[in-house]
């Protein structure tokens, strides 16, 4: 049983990393990963975010919208999977606005480390991607905690190492017209020809 | 009047194109460009929902509370890509499995929060929808331009249609399968970039540091010293 969820969890982060193999959240994966510390901030936000959504989200498709789930409500035939993507979205905004509230109140260090991020997380596409990925395999509550948990470390462990490369980058002596959101294409490229390697790897 | 229009519609394709200018839009970008079919039907999506929901947030724009503004504008986004996932599975459900989540994550495509933001917020319903369509444009031009690349060069065909003779099938042009991965389409996207800005100057970004001048040796008697 654990293993089942160990391969999982390792499947997520290294062989189907959200970022560098399915090419999610790209956009505030490039914008946001010139320096490591706000890369950091934003990568530990995913995480959170992630974990609190997918199994909310997989929560709310097997018992509300998935084909005859609401038999308990006394409605067998009922199939509700059109409204899918508008609840998952609704869901992120909302519990990314009660996480925004929670955190100012108990935990302030922490809120004013992750500042604007938060907010921004909402329109990341890595974490709606994560919640229709979950729908697709058709993932356990259970598996669905894990794969949320893999999905918010590997997007964030991937956005730590390019911010390191960039920062070391910065001393490069690169053509004009490549410079900045040019050459971090081409990084992002070459990292992800490197995360292919995992692809032959079966747990 | 109607330059004003004909710039709002054409500024975003090359000069303030949303992906290689405004980092805008780039998951989708890379995933669905491997095959040309699969590209057009996502531009067309794409560009439908964002000159659609430019329109409806803008008509609606005095009336949206700007503390809930964010929710408001999220649920007419996420109403027409429904509305756009389900007709794709109608009519062509081949191709809809094919493009798997990225349809639904069109709701999270930054183009279209942003030009809602950035534009529509502010300004009449018709230009709203003008600027939406250039941006879609915008978009589908460079996801054109990198799918043909990719296919043409990739599998020697273009939209399913052999143009180059495979070796494999008794022709002269060896497939460049490294093209059909996926990583490749980031460094297609980042030659592109490098391509448009050598045209466009003013686009280039600054050094975040200089090379030294190395032809001229420091003058070292008149190094100040500070004890």
């Amino acid at each position: 049983m654990f293993e089942h969820y160990l391969n999982i969890f390792l499947t997520t982060v290294f062989i189907e990393n959200i970022a560098l193999s399915v090419f999610l959240g790209m956009c505030t994966f490039i914008a946001i990963s010139k320096k490591i510390d706000a890369a950091f901030g934003l990568g530990i936000a995913v995480i959170v975010v992630c974990l609190i959504t997918v199994p909310l989200n997989n929560f709310i498709y097997n018992n509300v919208l998935r084909e005859g789930a609401l038999a308990w409500a006394g409605l067998p035939e009922a199939n509700l999977q059109f409204v899918g993507l508008i609840s998952y979205i609704g869901v992120i905004a909302a519990a990314v606005q009660i996480l925004e509230m929670f955190l100012d109140k108990f935990v302030p260090a922490l809120y004013n480390a992750l500042g604007v991020f938060l907010p921004l997380i909402t329109v990341n596409c890595a974490i709606l991607g994560a919640s229709l990925f979950m729908v697709e395999k058709d993932l356990k509550f259970g598996e669905s905690v894990v794969y949320g948990l893999g999905a918010g470390v590997g997007w964030a462990m991937a956005i730590v190492i390019l911010a390191g490369i960039r920062e070391k980058l910065k001393y490069a002596d690169i053509p004009e017209g490549l410079q900045g959101l040019g050459i971090t294409f081409i990084i992002v490229g070459l990292m992800s020809f490197g995360f292919m390697s995992f692809g032959g790897i079966s747990l | 009047m109607a330059n004003k229009y004909k710039e709002i519609l054409l500024k975003p394709i090359i000069a303030e194109n949303p992906i290689t200018l405004q980092i805008l839009g780039i998951c989708s970008a890379l995933a669905v460009t491997s095959n040309l079919t699969v590209t057009l039907i996502m531009c067309v999506a794409l560009t439908s929902v964002v000159s659609l929901s430019n329109l409806f947030i803008s008509i609606i724009r005095n009336h949206i509370p700007s503390s809930v503004r964010i929710i408001v504008q999220m649920t007419i986004i996420a109403s027409l890509v429904i509305v756009v996932d389900e007709l794709l599975k109608a009519y062509d459900y081949e191709t809809s499995k094919k493009l798997s989540v990225f349809v639904g994550l069109i709701i999270t495509n930054c183009i279209v929060m942003g030009r809602a933001e950035a534009f529509a917020m502010k300004e009449k319903p018709f230009p709203s929808f003008i600027d939406g369509l250039g941006n879609g444009l915008g978009y589908s031009f460079i996801l054109i331009v990198v799918a043909v690349i990719r296919e043409l060069f990739g599998a020697g065909t273009l939209m399913g249609v052999e143009i180059f003779p495979l070796v494999s099938n008794g022709g002269w042009y060896p497939a460049n399968n490294l093209l059909l991965l996926p990583p490749s389409s980031f460094i297609i996207i980042g030659l592109l970039i490098w391509v448009i800005r050598v045209f466009n100057k003013e686009q280039v970004e600054e050094k975040d540091f200089n090379l030294s001048k190395h032809d001229v040796a420091p003058n070292y008697e008149k190094r100040e010293i500070n004890v």
